[in-house]
This record gives structure tokens, C-alpha cells and sequence, in this order.
């Protein structure tokens, strides 16, 4: 058993033994629960470390025979982009285990499900087999859905059945896929499949068709318009830790899978379709941009923010030159600290103001300055302002889609794109300006500021959103092989 | 050049970064002694400005250009190298000493004005930061590392304007800074990649040498030189961007003097200039610069003539000749756009410094509640009178020198752009002595006694006047031309007092003259009265009191109306009726479907041997017809 099989298992085995802990035991939970996130965490930073970076490809691989009579295998392992992704998502989960530190509802329960539902997500990021990706997949439902429905506020069970149904119509397109190139195939191994010449192959379904089955599935995890409508109500009515959990690594999934599997195996569909695909990148960015200035909730304010920036991540992806997957590869981890650390501050501005509608909400900057600095930082990070990450992303991703050669139209879309980043300075600066600035208000005036523990995640976050924005060298080192191996297919 | 460590020169920036970091954080360093924060910034740029006039006197000296390549920032194969490089060029030099003279003044004078203000780190850390990412951003060798300085320096401007952000009208209006500036950012973002994709780089060397080799297409350059130019226009606060320089003037008084007059809103001169070798392969920006810069300067004049907020003039003002200075860099080159930028940044921050003073003692920026401070305001006022003359244009302060060169230079080349800027210099005499005869003559309308502001306001201000008078002479013969331009083409300044034998100097003084004369009868012996004149004139009265009713038009129009419950109300309602709406209706039609399919299966057994063999029949069926 290697180390990704214990970063991958880790979590699962941290949610038996809470199932076993007695329930008056909250303590024991929750320490159980941060030591089988931290753990994660400490080994992926050592993996990150350790990748050799020179080599590139698939490293710590592991292989188990699962199912013979059908080709399927346990096979895992990690490339620059899904150990980025590995590292985000042991982070976030870590920290999420922090956020909820003073749950009191079934603390036991809700532990449980935040570590199986971290290694369902681990285990998409490191499959190599499309069988074992596609049930890890499924298998992240299940903790999601009741993290909202029993943990959420709102119109939970509404958004988590909502949540849960569209997710499973997206898995049912990806199975189809699935199927089609392993009757075409006979495998399920992505390492195999990249070796493979479709073309040569009687197809089960037309290329294309199983190109648009994956992407579909993908979309509707991105999401993509016009299937993005359960992410604001699922972002807003889940507890913090999963919002965090939903918008800072799930949402990823979709990304990370249209890298792999519909660039990677589909070049020439890819290509073909890059136009209608980069106009939906454009309307994500657009229209989410204009829908969240609408916003009157804070929390539903940021989750609409996701539908706007993931339009940065399809515009990358889909322009299909080297630096523009980068830029797409960037905004994902980006993004996912970002938004992360916007979904952690807000959670504790909802908790400690009990108020989360824009409009009552003001002059806060007084009476929570520290609270209020954290949420500028993120705030600076959404709109791209040099010195965060968002901006090396965004701007690499403008750059690369901007000067591709493989897609004609890209870049017309891409300076429609940039209209992007006004929308962004438009709905961060006026929710900073109502919430946050202007005279205080005396209802507000005994709340808390952020505590110890509070400033202490955050933080980390913060140090990260910056890093990365002065250093990208940090993480672009790990990515170069990944984005310039799939540049290849279309010459580089 | 070259017997100048590297080291000493990123420094420069250097030692204002590391006062950023040291006050903000490590915010408890200085708890008790507030007072701290402010020297450590000081002494900060102080170095800073030594090492400035240091460099200077080496360019002076050996005239040439120093290029330190720096390290790799973003890297990717042979996609992409962004290194953080500097130049050292005269352009550069120049820009060094205006941005670390003038941020260290202010920063001494702010320790008086800001006096017991409780977050004196917060206000020290930002100027800090802003005044490193300004010496950044004049360094830089790569357009996107200046892209970046470029942002830094709006992001440190939205929160200074916001120092006061309880205030809601500070608060809206650093928003408003901000989002405007980043309109303009739009086309200087676009500009940088459509660069990059015809040049494949963003060195600035790099794409000089490419374009006047001739590499890069005409249409090319013109839109990327446009790009840029809006850019600039965003920073510069250049028509029709301008809207946002107005209401900065929320933010602390010494903020509004470095930033929001000297240095900030220079940058977008400043970067034309630094791309002028691409400009200049572009007749049609050129122009449009041009224009943009002259109309700019006479709408803004207008404005200017009928404010009674003092800082609410100088601010026009200062987009007025922001104007003038994009005049001069569209017809007359760099050398005579930056002149201007160099003399404007002296006797502009002296102008803003002394409104602070004033306000300082009197509490109020509303000229109608002015008067009289000229006895009880000495130092103030005579420092004011300098700035005032020299931003009139009178000989021999440094505005006079300045303003020539672009009068010239638009003499030669556009007659209508010259008759637009003779208009302009008239007006800015004007209106300057309107102020100045409004707030230091009369009786005294201050409910409370104003007094003389202490020392260490003063001195800063004597500063300034000492440069705003003499900063002209640096040209004087040509010396400050020839250091950015290498062939002495607008080299007709010969001496200080031989520019007085050429006519146009006569007419520009007459013009100038006639403004502050025009001001006097006005104002001081009150021949004509004000409200007279503003009654027979009604029409364009009401059109520059209300700044040409343009906030209303961006504000109330397009962004409320056409945007904020148009647009972006369409979209929303599209996508909670229509795209969310037939998610519901599917989810519906699935469960009212699912009660009639709920009858199917009822548990018969035969039943379902039925459906198997109709679904088998059928998939057979297809499988046939597929072969």
C-alpha cells in the first residue's frame, strides 16, 4: 500500500472509527477528525514535494487487480494537476474540519460524512481507471446530500435532492461514455486509453457522441450554462465547511475531468467543438458575472461568483494552447483557495451577525476589522488584483487563450471574456461597500470578530492566495509537464 | 552607469516594500507610538530618494540606459518568460525622483495633518505600498510586471480614498475610483495580449526593437497603442473616464495631493510615454491622444471655472492638465509631456497641501465659508500665490516653461488644438485666482479662528513652492529635453530669459494675464459680480455646475437603467424563470410521470416477463437493423 492509498483511505478509515466513537464523545470526534485530515494533508505536501518534476506524467502509481472479468483495476496515481488538485482538497478538507469545530447537531454524523465525502473526492482526482473514477464519483453524493439536507439552512432538502438528481443525470451521461469507449477499447485504464488510436477501432458509439456523453457529465459538475442552476441553491444552503468542500474542490472535478478524459482522449473533438464550447465559457462568464451582481444574499452572491470564474477554466481549457491550460489548470486551484476563504469568512459573518441579506448588512469594517480584512483579501483575489493568485490565473488563461493557434475564434471570445473581470471589481466592490464600509450599524455593534482559531484558517488560505500569486514558479513547476504533454496533441 | 551597484537600485522600490511589510504585518509593532509608523515609512523613502537623485546624476552623467535583467517570474518552456527586470533609462530617472520627492514630502506632511488619526499604520502602509508599486511601475521592463504595479498602485489608491471608509461618500467613492480606473484597465489588459500573441513577448525593449523593425503590423500597433492609451486614460482621469478623480477627493487631503494630483494619475502619461517608441508607428493614436488630451483640458477647465469646493477646482484642474499633458505627448513627443507631468507634480501637491492647510484650520473645503486667511495663513498663503502662478503660467515659474513647450508644439502641428489650449490656459488663470482671491481676501466667513498650520506642514510646502518655481529652469536650455529625446528637436528653449523674444511666450503671458485680471474684477475689487455674470450666462452656468450632467448619464443611465435593472435584471430573471424554471418542470413532469409508470409495476410477475420479452424483442429487432 503506498502513500496515496493512505492519503485516499485515510479519511474513510477516520469515518469508521468516529461511527464507533460513543455519541456523547463529541471531543473524540472531532480530534479524530482532525488528525485523519491532517495526516491527508501532511502527506500530500510531502507527495508535492517529492514529484519529480523533470520526469513529469503519472508517479506514486499503484495497481490491483479489482475485477478481472471485466478488465476493471484499482489503479491509481497522480500527475502534476491532480496532485495540485490532491493538495487543494486535503487543505480545504482540513480546514473545513476546523470551520465546524463547534458543531453541536450530530457533530458524529456530520464528521463522518465530511471525511467520506473527502475521499470520494481524492479518489476521482487519483483513479486511473475510468470504472473506479466513475464510482468514486457516485460515491460523493451521498455524504453531499445529507451535509445539506440535514446540516444546511434553508431550502436544504429542496437544494440537496436538487443537487443529488442533477448530478446523477450528469453521472448517467458519463457512464454512457464510460461504456461506449470501453466497448470500443476494452479498457478502463486512462493510461491505456491515451495509447490508444480510436480511429482504428470499430466504435461503439461515434467519437463525437462519446465526447459530448463526457462532457455533459463534466458540465454539470463545472457547472456550465445552462446546467449550473442547483449550484447557487446548493452552495447557499449548505452548512460552511461544505460549501467550502462544494466550491473549493468539488466543483473541480468537472474541470479536472474535462482535462483528463475529453481533451486527453478526444484532441480532435475537442478541437472541433472548441467554438460552441468556448461561446458557453463566454456566457458562464458573462451572464454569471451580470446574475451575480443581482445577488441579495452574501453567500448566494459568491456561489454565483463559481459560474463566472469556472467560465475562466472552460475558456482555458478549450482554447487548447499550452499556456491557456496552464492559465485553466491555475484558476482551478485558484479558485478553489479563493473561494474557499470567501466561503469560510462568510460563514462566520452569517454565524456572528445572524443576518446574511446584503441589504441589512452594512458598516461592519468597525466593528469587525480583522473579519473585514480577510474578506477583502478574498475579495482582491476574486477580482484578479495582482499579487494573488486569481490574477496569475486569469491572466494566463486570457494570455494563452488569446495567442492559441489551435482555435481560431478564441480570440474574439476571450476579449469578450475580459469584460469578466469588471463584472468581478463590480459585484466584490459593491458587496465590500455595502457590507463592510459606510456608517456602522448599532445593531452590529456587540458582534464578535473572528476568533484565534478562525484567524488561524483563514490565514493559512490567505498565505497560500498569495504565494502563488508572487511565486506561481511554485506551482506552475509542478503543472509544465502536464500542460505541455497535452499541448503536444494539438502540436504543441 | 555602470559603477552603480544593482543592488543599491532595487533598493528603491525595495526599502518602501519593506516598510509596507513592516507596518502592516507586524501591525503591533509600534501600539503605543503610533507616531512610528510614519517614521519608518519616512526614513524609507527618504533612502529611497536619495538613491533617486543618485541615479540621476549618474543618467546626467553617462546618458546611457541601464537594463538589469532581473529573475524569472512566469516561466512556461519557451511559451512564456516574464522576468521582473528594471530599466534605468533618463524617463525613468526622472520619474523616480518626482514619485520618492513628492511621496517623502507628504509623507512628513501627513505626520501634521493626520495627527491622531488611530490608524496611522493602516494610512503609512499604504502610501508605503503605494510608492513602491509606483517606482515599480516606472522600472518595470515588462509590460505585465507594470501591469501589475499598475494595479497595485489603483488597489492602494481605493484604499486610500476609502481611509475614512465609515464615510459613505469616501466608501462610493473609492469604488468608483477603482472601477472606472479598471475600464480603462480593460483596454490596457487586451492591449497586453494582443501584444503578446503578435510578438510573443512583454518586454518593453523587446517590442520596441520588433516594432521599429518593422515586425509587427501596422493595424497591430494601432489597436494595441489604443488599448494602451485607454488605459492611461482610466489613470489619468481623461475624458470620458474622468468621472472617478472628482470624488477621490473623499480621501485624506495629502492622499489627494500625491496620489490624486503628482504621481498616481501621471502614470497613465507616463506609460504612454514609456510606449511612445510604439506610438509613434501609429499616426491615428497619436491623434487621438492628441484630441483626447485638448478636449479633455478645456471640458475639465470648464468644470473647474464654477466649483466652490476647493479641492473640488484643483481636481478639475488637475484633469485639465492631465489633458494638456497627453496634448503634449500626442503632438509635441515625450520630452514635452513629461516636462509638464515634472513641473505639475511640484506646484500641484503644493496646491493640494495648501487646501489642506486651510481646511486644517478652518475645518472646510467650501470656499464660500473662506476668506481672509491671508493674514492668518501667511506661509500658506504665499506658498498658494506661488503654485497658483505656476500653474497660471506665469514667467518665470516652472508652469510657464512647461505649458510653452506644449503651446508650441501644438502651434506647429494642430491650430485647433492650439486655439483649444490658449482657451485652457486661460481658464486655468482664471479659476486658480478665483481661489485664491475667494479663500485668502475679504472678510473672514470661518466660524472658528483659523491659525497658520504647524511646522512640519509648512516646511514640506516651502518645499514644493522653492520646486514650483524652479523646476522650469531644468529646461531651460534644453537639458531636460535632450536627456529624453536624444535629437534636441524641441530644443528652441534656450534660457530662461531668452524665451521671452519669441511672441507666442508674450501670448500665452497676456492670456494668463488677462485670466487672473479677468479673476481680480471679479472676486477681489468685485466690479462684475459672480452671480451677475452666472445669471446672464445661465446656460453654460448650469451645464459646468453640473460637470455636463456625465455622472447622471453613467450612474442613473447606464449603469442603474440600462445595466443594473435592464441587462443584468433580464439575465437574472431568465435564469431563475427560464433555465431553473424547466429544471422544476422536468423534476415535476418526472414525478406526476412517475405516478402513472407507478401502475406498471405492480408486482405481477407475469407482467414483467412480458416487458422483458417485448424489451428483448425489441433490442433484437434494432441490433438487426444496425447490421
Amino acid at each position: 500500500m503506498g502513500i496515496l492509498s493512505i492519503i485516499l483511505f485515510m479519511p474513510v478509515i477516520g469515518a469508521l472509527l468516529i461511527v464507533l466513537i460513543p455519541a456523547s464523545n463529541v471531543r473524540l470526534t472531532k480530534y479524530t477528525a482532525f488528525v485523519f485530515t491532517l495526516i491527508p494533508l501532511m502527506l500530500s505536501l510531502y507527495l508535492f514535494g517529492s514529484y519529480d518534476r523533470m520526469s513529469g506524467g503519472f508517479q506514486f502509481e499503484e495497481f490491483a487487480q479489482w475485477i478481472p472479468a471485466i478488465n476493471a483495476n484499482y489503479h491509481i496515481g497522480v500527475d502534476g494537476l491532480s496532485l495540485s488538485l490532491v493538495l487543494l482538497t486535503t487543505l480545504l478538507s482540513f480546514i473545513s474540519v476546523l470551520v465546524s469545530w463547534k458543531t453541536s447537531f450530530r457533530p458524529r454524523a456530520f464528521f463522518a460524512w465530511l471525511l467520506l465525502l473527502e475521499t470520494s473526492i481524492l479518489g476521482v482526482f487519483v483513479s486511473l481507471d475510468l470504472l473506479l473514477f466513475f464510482i468514486f464519483w457516485e460515491i460523493e453524493l451521498i455524504p453531499m446530500y445529507f451535509l445539506i439536507a440535514l446540516w444546511g439552512s434553508g431550502r436544504r432538502e429542496y437544494s440537496a435532492i436538487k443537487y443529488v438528481l442533477y448530478t446523477l443525470f450528469g453521472g448517467a451521461f458519463m457512464l454512457a461514455g464510460i461504456l461506449s469507449l470501453y466497448f470500443t477499447a476494452g479498457t478502463f485504464s486512462v493510461v491505456e486509453l491515451y495509447q490508444t488510436d480510436f480511429s482504428l477501432l470499430a466504435q461503439a458509439l461515434p467519437l463525437a457522441a462519446t465526447f459530448f456523453l463526457f462532457f455533459i457529465g463534466f458540465a454539470v459538475k463545472l457547472p456550465v450554462f445552462p446546467f449550473h442552476t442547483w449550484l447557487p441553491d446548493a452552495h447557499t444552503d449548505a452548512p460552511t465547511a461544505a460549501s467550502i468542500m462544494l466550491a473549493g474542490s468539488l466543483i473541480k472535478m468537472g474541470g479536472y475531468g474535462m482535462f483528463r478524459i475529453c481533451l486527453g482522449l478526444f484532441p480532435d473533438e475537442a478541437q472541433h467543438y472548441a467554438p460552441l464550447i468556448l461561446a458557453l465559457a463566454v456566457v458562464n462568464i458573462v451572464y454569471g458575472g451580470a446574475i451575480t451582481l443581482k445577488q441579495t444574499d452574501i453567500k448566494r452572491l459568491i456561489a454565483y461568483s463559481s459560474v463566472s470564474h469556472m467560465g475562466f477554466v472552460l475558456l482555458g481549457l478549450f482554447a487548447l494552447s499550452e499556456l491557456s491550460l496552464l492559465g485553466a489548470s491555475l484558476q482551478l486551484i485558484s479558485h478553489g483557495l479563493i473561494t474557499g476563504l470567501l466561503f469560510a469568512v462568510t460563514g462566520i459573518l452569517i454565524h456572528n451577525t445572524h443576518e446574511r441579506h446584503i441589504k441589512k448588512l452594512g458598516g461592519l469594517a468597525r466593528q469587525v476589522p480583522v473579519l473585514t480584512a480577510i474578506f477583502v483579501v478574498g475579495g482582491v483575489g476574486a477580482m484578479a488584483v495582482p499579487g494573488t493568485s486569481g490574477f496569475i490565473a486569469e491572466v494566463t488563461v486570457f494570455l494563452g487563450a488569446f495567442s492559441t493557434s489551435v482555435v481560431s475564434s478564441a480570440p474574439v471570445f476571450t476579449l469578450i471574456s475580459l469584460t469578466g473581470i469588471l463584472l468581478a471589481a463590480a459585484y466584490i466592490l459593491t458587496t465590500l461597500l455595502k457590507v463592510f464600509f459606510g456608517p456602522p450599524k448599532p445593531t452590529f455593534d456587540h458582534v464578535h470578530d473572528v476568533t484565534l482559531m478562525e484567524k488561524i484558517y483563514c490565514g493559512v488560505l490567505v498565505v497560500c492566495i498569495f504565494a502563488i500569486g508572487l511565486y506561481p514558479k511554485l506551482i506552475i513547476d509542478i503543472l509544465e509537464p502536464v500542460v505541455a504533454s497535452m499541448a503536444l496533441l494539438w502540436g504543441g | 552607469m555602470s559603477n552603480i551597484p544593482e543592488i543599491l537600485i532595487w533598493l528603491i522600490p525595495g526599502l518602501p516594500l519593506v516598510s509596507f511589510g513592516l507596518l502592516l504585518l507586524v501591525v503591533r509593532l509600534f501600539r503605543n507610538r503610533s507616531v512610528w509608523n510614519g517614521y519608518v515609512a519616512i526614513m524609507a523613502t527618504a533612502a529611497s530618494f536619495c538613491l533617486s537623485i543618485w541615479v540621476l546624476f549618474n543618467i546626467i552623467k553617462s546618458s546611457e540606459i541601464l537594463l538589469i535583467p532581473g529573475f524569472d517570474w512566469l516561466t512556461l518552456g519557451n511559451v512564456i518568460n516574464v522576468k521582473i527586470g528594471l530599466i534605468v533609462d533618463p524617463l525613468t530617472a526622472i520619474m523616480l525622483v518626482v514619485v520618492t520627492s513628492v511621496s517623502l514630502l507628504v509623507q512628513i506632511y501627513s505626520l501634521g495633518y493626520m495627527h491622531g488619526s488611530k490608524s496611522f499604520n493602516r494610512y503609512y502602509a499604504f502610501i508605503s505600498l503605494f510608492t513602491m508599486a509606483m517606482l515599480g511601475l516606472v522600472m518595470a521592463d515588462n509590460l505585465l510586471v507594470m501591469f501589475m504595479c499598475w494595479e497595485i498602485v489603483g488597489f492602494c489608491s481605493y484604499q486610500l480614498i476609502g481611509f475614512w471608509f465609515h464615510r459613505q461618500p469616501a466608501a462610493r467613492a473609492a469604488r468608483k475610483a477603482f472601477f472606472i480606473t479598471r475600464i480603462g484597465d480593460f483596454g490596457f489588459l487586451a492591449a497586453i495580449i494582443l501584444i503578446f500573441s503578435s510578438t510573443g513577448t512583454l518586454n518593453v525593449m523587446e517590442i520596441h526593437s520588433m516594432a521599429a523593425a518593422g515586425l509587427v503590423s501596422g493595424t497591430i500597433i494601432t489597436w494595441a497603442t489604443l488599448g494602451i492609451f485607454m488605459g492611461a486614460m482610466g489613470k489619468s482621469s481623461q475624458f470620458p473616464l474622468h468621472t472617478w478623480l472628482p470624488d477621490a477627493m473623499e480621501g485624506p487631503t495629502p492622499v489627494s495631493a500625491l496620489i490624486h494630483a503628482a504621481t498616481m494619475v501621471a502614470a497613465g502619461v507616463f506609460l504612454v510615454a514609456r510606449m511612445y517608441p510604439l506610438f509613434e508607428h501609429s499616426q491615428t493614436t497619436l491623434a487621438t491622444v492628441a484630441i483626447i488630451g485638448g478636449i479633455t483640458a478645456l471640458f475639465a477647465g470648464t468644470i473647474a471655472l464654477v466649483m466652490n469646493d476647493i479641492k473640488k477646482v484643483l481636481a478639475y484642474s488637475t484633469i485639465s492638465q492631465l489633458g494638456y499633458m497627453m496634448l503634449g505627448l500626442g503632438l509635441g513627443g515625450v520630452a514635452v509631456g513629461i516636462f509638464h507631468l515634472f513641473t505639475h507634480a511640484f506646484f500641484k501637491a503644493l496646491l493640494f497641501m495648501g487646501a489642506g492647510s486651510i481646511n486644517h484650520s478652518t475645518g472646510t473645503f467650501d470656499m464660500r465659508k473662506m476668506g481672509g486667511l491671508a493674514r492668518l495663513m501667511p506661509w500658506t498663503f504665499a506658498t498658494f500665490i506661488i503654485g497658483s502662478l505656476s500653474l497660471a503660467g506665469i514667467w518665470p515659474m516652472a508652469g510657464f516653461f512647461s505649458k510653452e513647450e506644449i503651446l508650441a508644439s501644438a502651434m506647429a502641428n494642430q491650430p485647433v488644438l492650439f486655439v483649444l489650449a490658449l482657451a485652457t490656459a486661460f481658464m486655468t488663470a482664471f479659476y486658480m485666482f478665483r481661489v485664491v482671491f475667494m479663500t485668502f481676501t475679504g472678510r473672514c466667513k470661518s466660524p472658528v479662528k483659523p491659525h497658520e498650520s504647524g511646522r512640519i506642514m509648512v516646511i514640506p510646502m516651502v518645499v514644493l513652492a522653492v520646486l514650483a518655481i524652479c523646476a522650469g529652469w531644468f529646461n531651460a536650455t534644453g537639458g531636460f529635453s535632450g536627456l529624453l529625446v536624444s535629437d534636441k528637436a524641441h530644443g528652441w528653449l534656450y534660457g530662461i530669459f531668452g524665451i521671452l523674444s519669441h511672441p507666442l511666450a508674450w501670448i500665452s503671458l497676456l492670456v494668463a494675464s488677462g485670466g487672473i485680471l479677468l479673476a481680480w474684477a471679479m472676486y477681489y475689487k468685485r466690479w462684475i459680480s459672480p452671480l451677475k455674470v452666472s445669471s446672464r450666462f445661465w446656460a453654460p452656468y448650469v451645464i459646468f455646475s453640473h460637470k455636463y450632467w456625465i455622472d447622471e448619464l453613467y450612474e442613473k443611465y447606464i449603469g442603474q437603467k440600462l445595466l443594473n435593472s435592464g441587462l443584468f435584471n433580464l439575465f437574472n430573471r431568465f435564469d431563475s424563470i427560464v433555465i431553473d424554471g424547466v429544471v422544476n418542470d422536468i423534476a415535476n413532469l418526472n414525478l406526476s410521470s412517475g405516478k402513472i409508470i407507478r401502475r406498471v409495476q405492480s408486482g405481477n410477475l407475469q407482467l414483467y416477463a412480458l416487458f422483458f420479452l417485448l424489451g428483448v424483442a425489441v433490442i433484437s429487432i434494432l441490433a438487426m437493423l444496425a447490421r
